[in-house]
């Protein structure tokens, strides 16, 4: 059951609802009644330039779910671009798309994809289904900035697949929508290595949801999970992460880091952290924190002659800046940290 | 400058402060000084403002304004600087990037123009060297993983880049060995000029050794028990403070 599935076969008993597990606090099935009719192309001539754009040697576009150009699975070999901005435009208006891509590193490639989600339109349901696979030895990093519009419904799965000594860093960054979902379903390879982080900035009555679930079936690979949120006024944030460590899988390193900042008596955040160990000679650890700003920390500010929404908005953006600094391209990190700035100062 | 009148504090449903009287003329320093849990602090965060620190009755007048009335950055933009006894460590905000937010929010509310990034820099790069802080201190997050005596000279550069006009220290001693007193010692008495006061709130006299106060109280039981010249901290080392903690509420 998927949201992509129930698209498909406009059936909504296939929306994923509070009944599966995994969706409890994303229940698709109970907001949506009836599946909206099917998006129409979208207006090409009224993109606007993507914020990473800039960095990219090659942009990807898919509009209302219709990709612009070019078709069939991306193929990164040794002379493929370096670089490729992919954007996921949301022009329609109360009508329903589905989007999919795969992306495949051959062995030793490196990609830094830099994602965005776009919303232009209003009170669509939007889909995205990508599949990822690195070969031997290959790196893949992705930044993915999430800004769907405030009414919208819209989830994005991943399937990941690494190679073995395959690197694949990722950073998601959101700010929600009615509901938003951000799902990352990730394989290791032998010896490969996984960076999943994120950072919700949830204000109004938007709701986002980072979801994980990564799988070690062989020897020796590593995880690192840093995801940071900050919710405001009736908002609620979502942040799941599985990790399994399969019976074999020996020297498995696995570190989940889950804090969230809640900045208002009604806004919610669930988490739930799992880790599933069938192999001994592992190393894993979980953290996961749920607190308020700091009041002496506050006062400090104010005492130095800081105003209260300022010392707010600078001790959050620092509480955040932890994940964002740990974006290794140095162009996606200063737009992502700009980013981050933007949407907590139009917050205050 | 600073005239305190039958002032009285409460924290957390406990009266600390309980009738104090105290007048500040500028250009001078006078030092609070008192038994533990006499109220030194509570005077000290009261004065500026910490939430929490409920006045119940009483005033305090600054340059002839209801200093109570004002907020605490308010009362910052009007130049009252409350060095902590433990200053704050503030993870992922770098120094400079608080400071000059700190100084242009202070200079935004006195109706005064933003300094600039390079103006800042040339400001924070003197007093720095002034005060022998090393200038990639400031680069980092504020206080984090400083010393006990770093974090107090970060105070006193603080104070010097702000050029407040109320300088209350609390406890500025604790926690510092000699050289480190001495630094701070002298950046504090450096900040001495005819129109600026200050408070300086110590358990010690040993302090009072490195910046001469012109008057001293005692403070115990929320309220001042006495006060004197220079002497009455030499006075109170050597006969300590129980006579005061007698003084029949």
């Amino acid at each position: 059951m998927s949201l992509g599935s129930a698209l498909k076969t406009g059936d909504v008993a296939e929306l994923p609802s509070r009944r599966d597990e995994d969706w409890r606090w994303t229940d698709l099935r109970g907001l949506i009644r009836t599946l909206p009719a099917a998006s129409p192309p979208g207006d090409a001539a009224a993109l606007k330039p993507g914020p990473f754009d800039d960095l990219a040697d090659e942009t990807v576009t898919f509009l209302n779910g219709r990709r612009l150009s070019g078709a069939g699975p991306v193929v990164i070999s040794a002379d493929a671009s370096r670089t490729i901005a992919l954007r996921f435009v949301n022009q329609a208006h109360g009508t329903a798309h589905h989007s999919a891509l795969s992306i495949a590193l051959e062995p030793g490639v490196v990609l830094t994809l830099l994602e965005t989600h776009e919303g232009a339109g209003a009170a669509y349901v939007a889909d995205v289904e990508l599949d990822i696979r690195l070969g031997e030895g290959a790196r893949l990093q992705r930044v993915v900035l999430i800004d769907e519009a405030d009414d919208a419904i819209a989830v994005a799965t991943a399937e990941v697949e690494l190679g073995s000594h395959a690197d694949f860093a990722q950073t998601a960054l959101t700010r929600g929508a009615k509901r938003q979902r951000f799902e990352t379903r990730l394989r290791h390879g032998t010896a490969a290595k996984a960076r999943l982080d994120g950072v919700y900035l949830l204000g109004g009555e938007r709701r986002g949801d980072l979801t994980s679930e990564v799988i070690h079936n062989h020897l020796g690979a590593t995880t690192g999970q840093l995801t940071k949120g900050c919710v405001r006024d009736q908002a609620r944030g979502v942040f799941q992460g599985r990790i399994i460590v399969n019976r074999g899988a020996d020297g498995t390193d696995a570190r989940m880091g889950h804090h969230a900042l809640i900045l208002s008596e009604r806004a919610e955040v669930d988490a739930k952290p799992e880790l599933e160990i069938y192999a001994d000679d592992v190393s894993c650890s979980h953290g996961n924190t749920v607190g308020a700003l700091d009041e002496e920390a506050l006062f400090y500010m104010a005492q130095r002659g800081i105003p209260d929404p300022e010392a707010r908005g600078l001790l959050t953006e620092a509480f955040v800046g932890e994940v964002v600094d740990r974006i290794e391209h140095e162009g996606a990190r200063d737009i992502a940290r700009a980013w981050v700035a933007e949407r907590l100062r139009a917050a205050q | 400058m600073l005239s305190i009148h039958d002032l009285h504090v409460r924290v957390a449903e406990a009266e600390i402060i309980k009738g104090l009287t105290l007048d500040l003329p500028a250009g001078e320093v006078h030092a609070i000084m008192g038994p533990n849990g006499a109220g030194k602090s509570t005077l000290a965060y009261a004065l500026a403002g910490r939430p929490g620190y409920e006045v119940t009755s009483g005033s305090a007048t600054y340059d002839g304004e209801d200093l109570l009335a004002m907020t605490p950055d308010q009362r910052s933009a009007k130049g009252v600087f409350l060095s902590f006894q433990y200053p704050l460590e503030l993870p992922g905000v770098p120094g400079l990037t608080f400071l000059r937010t700190a100084l242009n929010a202070q200079r935004k509310a006195r109706g005064e123009d933003e300094i600039a990034a390079p103006a800042f820099l040339k400001l924070a790069r003197e007093k720095a060297a002034a005060l022998k802080i090393e200038f990639d201190m400031l680069r980092r997050p504020l206080n984090v993983g400083f010393s006990g005596g770093e974090k107090k000279r970060m105070e006193i550069f603080q104070m010097s880049l702000f050029s407040p006009r109320l300088l209350i220290l609390d406890e500025t001693d604790s926690g510092l060995d000699i050289d480190a007193l001495r630094v701070v010692a002298d950046g504090v008495n450096a900040a001495r000029a005819p129109d600026r006061a200050m408070l300086v709130i110590t358990h010690y006299q040993r302090l009072l050794d490195y910046i001469r106060p012109d008057r001293v109280h005692v403070l115990a039981a929320g309220r001042i028990a006495a006060s004197g010249g220079p002497d009455l901290a030499h006075e109170l080392e050597r006969e300590g403070y129980d006579k005061y903690s007698k003084v029949p509420a």
